[in-house]
């Protein structure tokens, strides 16, 4: 029955609507109308400490839950704070929803105050944005916004909404009809001869790699990846979004590709005759050079984006898709294969990598990144969600911590967002309460978004923050070691005390330094009430192995010194 | 290689704006875009004159069919379609001969549609290379301001971009 209802209630009725229980946001002038009607519904507000973490949340609570997270803010500053994060979310496709307040309608273009033109500036970083200056306006927008947000491929959408909109009221009721756009209907039918070719190049390939990506898990089509796998026996390589789409305890898992993949998979993909793309883009971190990509390979493309097909490489059969309903239709048409040989060949690639594995060294006193990770994901038996940072410590995680489910690693990809991890953690804490988070941070990228511990500490979320802390910006570090002579320009970083900082914010707070004491540490953190900061001290000058240098072909990677070479260096006093 | 691209969108501000950004992140050019009404209100029909290879073309139909404002894309590249450019010319009038000016009027088929005592202004409408023809041989009579209004184009026989459906 229709009710008077303000606009700022309408945002509300809508959000709920929606099944929103958890926003992200920070108040301000423009917003207030809709702050002061949140008190009336059922939607637990997250006070942040900057709006960028804001969207980093929402983001980490779509990744991690698989709804669609929303951020709010003010205009002006407030907006403006949002843009890295909806980039963020724009290059990971994940779907979130910004809503921002707007100056009032009648001095749009004046130059207000707090007035900035918020859909101009994320036009090209949003799926779709709105801008609302009409009470009426406020429910279809709200409702394209969720449904944009989720629909083909998610992404970003924003909503703005000026004050005089929130602040006037209409008759109103919620209209339950689904939303039916006269455009962007995605094309969600594989074509009948492109799945022909697909079934032929499928039968007739001896050296086939399977290359999952994020598109396995927002389709949802893991069951049926591990089902397409074992029928034909193809071995499973993972881009860094797509890990946990494929356990990685099983027999047919690779392991990851690409810039820091392992050295066997890069391998593989080079030597293979049959790629099947997932869910993936061929991003340059994943393919190196494009010219010499997997050349002897035919390519099968499944991807719900017509846009990515052919983009980077050259589709022999593409089917723009759902991937789980693309799989069902070549799950009817494939016959089972045996590729024992090619497995077996891949299989064989591994002991050189072993070799090298930082694992093999002995304990020399030092800490080691990959030591503190692997730890972690041994104690916590794989069983966590881990987000992470940008830079090493993220390759690291990539490499050691082994995800066997979905949505367990929570990291920004493509847009490599540094400051990302802390809030993301909290958001996804706030999706899945139940289940254990890690956030695994550098001590870079912590300190841009460090102030969010005190989000954390308000809401009484516990996330364990582990730091690798090496006191430099290690992957710009690295880079500057092997291209550019080690002169290390604005990378030597000092911090604050850290377990300091946990304790200022009333936190407990952790140093370890020995590789022996990593396990202690971790189960009282574990154990702990409340989010826990652990200031790990590594290794100042380790690197991430193999390297892919950017736009080099995928086979020439630098590797990690064999374990020797190492143990003489560290044992180097400096 | 020239594409011409036709795109119905929605009728709604900023639509123009999210085509153009589109081709300024993506890093294509445009060598002409006219946008206007159809038989439809609601629904404006753009023109999109790219320079580009047959897989770039495809790639930007892709992306502008992702926009949620647009309805409908079509590839005139390689159907046979009705192309009309529209230019302006004002050309000067003192200082040489004006019948061999009304001459090239004349073989041209371009209108006179104003004079003044220094200048005339012709209009001339074609296809774009008859256009450009016209005004390689009004150049050395001395274009004194010209303006053009970009190509339109549609599809020849009766196969035809419905806007009705979308009304």
């Amino acid at each position: 029955m229709p009710m008077p209802r303000t606009g700022a209630q309408i945002i509300w009725e809508c959000l709920v609507h929606e099944g929103v229980n958890t926003v992200f946001g920070y108040p301000g002038g423009a917003i207030l109308p809709a702050y002061d009607a949140m008190l009336d519904y059922p939607v637990r507000h997250v006070l942040v400490r900057h709006e960028q973490g804001a969207t980093h949340m929402a983001d980490g609570y779509a990744r991690a839950g698989g709804g669609v997270g929303v951020a709010i803010a003010t205009s002006g500053p407030g907006a403006t704070n949002l843009v890295t994060g909806i980039a963020t979310a724009q290059m990971d496709s994940v779907p979130i929803v910004c809503i921002t307040g707007q100056v009032p309608s009648h001095l749009i273009g004046y130059d207000a105050f707090q007035e900035t033109d918020i859909t101009g500036i994320t036009l090209p970083i949003t799926k779709h944005s709105y801008l609302v200056t009409r009470v009426q306006d406020i429910m279809p927008a709200m409702k394209e916004a969720f449904h944009l947000a989720k629909a083909g491929r998610p992404g970003p959408v924003l909503v703005d909404i000026t004050k005089d909109a929130q602040q006037k009221s209409i008759e109103w009721d919620w209209d339950p009809t689904p939303v039916k756009l006269r455009a962007y209907r995605p094309k969600l039918a594989g074509g009948k001869s492109e799945l022909a070719k697909a079934v032929d190049l499928i039968r007739t390939c001896r050296k086939p790699v399977i290359l999952a990506g994020q598109g396995v898990l927002q389709s949802g089509a893991m069951a049926e990846v591990r089902t397409f796998a074992e029928r034909i026996n193809a071995p499973v390589a993972l881009t860094l979004l797509g890990l946990g789409a494929f356990p990685a305890s099983h027999p047919l898992s690779i392991g990851m590709m690409g810039m820091h993949g392992e050295a066997w998979v890069n391998h593989a993909i080079q030597e293979a005759d049959l790629l099947l793309a997932f869910g993936m883009r061929f991003d340059d971190r994943v393919t190196g050079n494009l010219k010499t990509y997997a050349i002897n390979a035919k390519k099968i493309h499944i991807d719900i984006d017509p846009s990515e097909i052919n983009k980077n490489v050259h589709a022999d059969a593409a089917i723009v898709a759902d991937l789980r309903d693309a799989l069902k239709d070549l799950l009817d048409a494939v016959e089972p294969k045996e590729h024992g040989g090619w497995l077996k060949y891949i299989g064989s690639m591994k002991g050189d990598s072993a070799v090298r594995d930082i694992q093999q060294l002995p304990d020399n006193g030092h800490l080691y990144a990959p030591h503190v990770i692997n730890d972690i994901w041994r104690i916590t038996g794989g069983k966590a969600i881990v987000a992470t940072d940008v830079g090493q410590h993220q390759m690291w995680e990539a490499q050691y911590y082994h995800h066997e489910a979905p949505r367990t690693l929570i990291t920004s990809g493509g847009l490599g967002t540094m400051g990302f991890g802390l809030p993301a953690a909290i958001g996804a804490k706030m999706a899945r309460p139940d289940e254990e988070v890690w956030a695994i941070v550098g001590d870079g990228g912590f300190q841009m978004t460090q102030a969010e511990l005190s989000t954390a500490a308000q809401e009484g979320i516990k996330v364990n923050v582990a730091v690798i802390n090496n006191g430099y910006l290690g992957m710009v570090r690295q880079w500057q070691e092997f291209f550019y002579e080690r002169r290390y320009a604005a990378t030597p970083l000092r911090s604050p005390d850290f377990v300091k900082i946990a304790d200022a914010h009333g936190l407990l707070g952790f140093r370890v330094e020995k590789r022996s004491d990593v396990e202690d540490v971790v189960r009282r953190a574990r154990e702990a009430d409340g989010t826990v900061l652990i200031d790990f001290r590594v290794e100042q000058e380790d690197s991430v192995y193999p390297m892919v240098p950017a736009g080099a072909d995928l086979h020439a990677m630098i590797r990690r010194p064999q374990p020797s070479v190492l143990v003489e260096s560290a044992a180097d006093p400096m | 290689m020239h594409h011409t691209l036709v795109a119905l969108v929605e009728d709604k501000p900023g639509v123009l704006n999210r085509v153009a950004s589109l081709f300024r992140r993506r890093a294509f050019n445009i060598e002409s875009l006219t946008v206007g009404r159809t038989a439809d209100a609601g629904i404006s029909r753009m023109t999109i004159v790219i320079d580009s290879d047959q897989t770039s073309a495809e790639r930007v139909i892709a992306y502008l069919h992702k926009l949620v404002n647009v309805l409908q894309m079509e590839d005139l590249g390689g159907v046979p379609a009705v192309a009309r450019d529209l230019a302006l010319v004002k050309v000067a009038v003192a200082g040489h001969d004006r019948a061999h000016l009304l001459r090239v009027v004349d073989e041209t088929r371009a209108h006179i549609v104003d004079s003044g005592d220094q200048t005339m202004t012709l209009e001339i409408t074609g296809e774009p290379p008859h256009v450009d023809s016209v005004i390689a041989r009004l150049e050395p009579l001395g274009i004194i301001e010209m303006v053009r209004t970009g190509q339109v184009a549609m599809r020849r026989g009766d196969t035809a971009l419905n806007t009705a459906q979308y009304a």
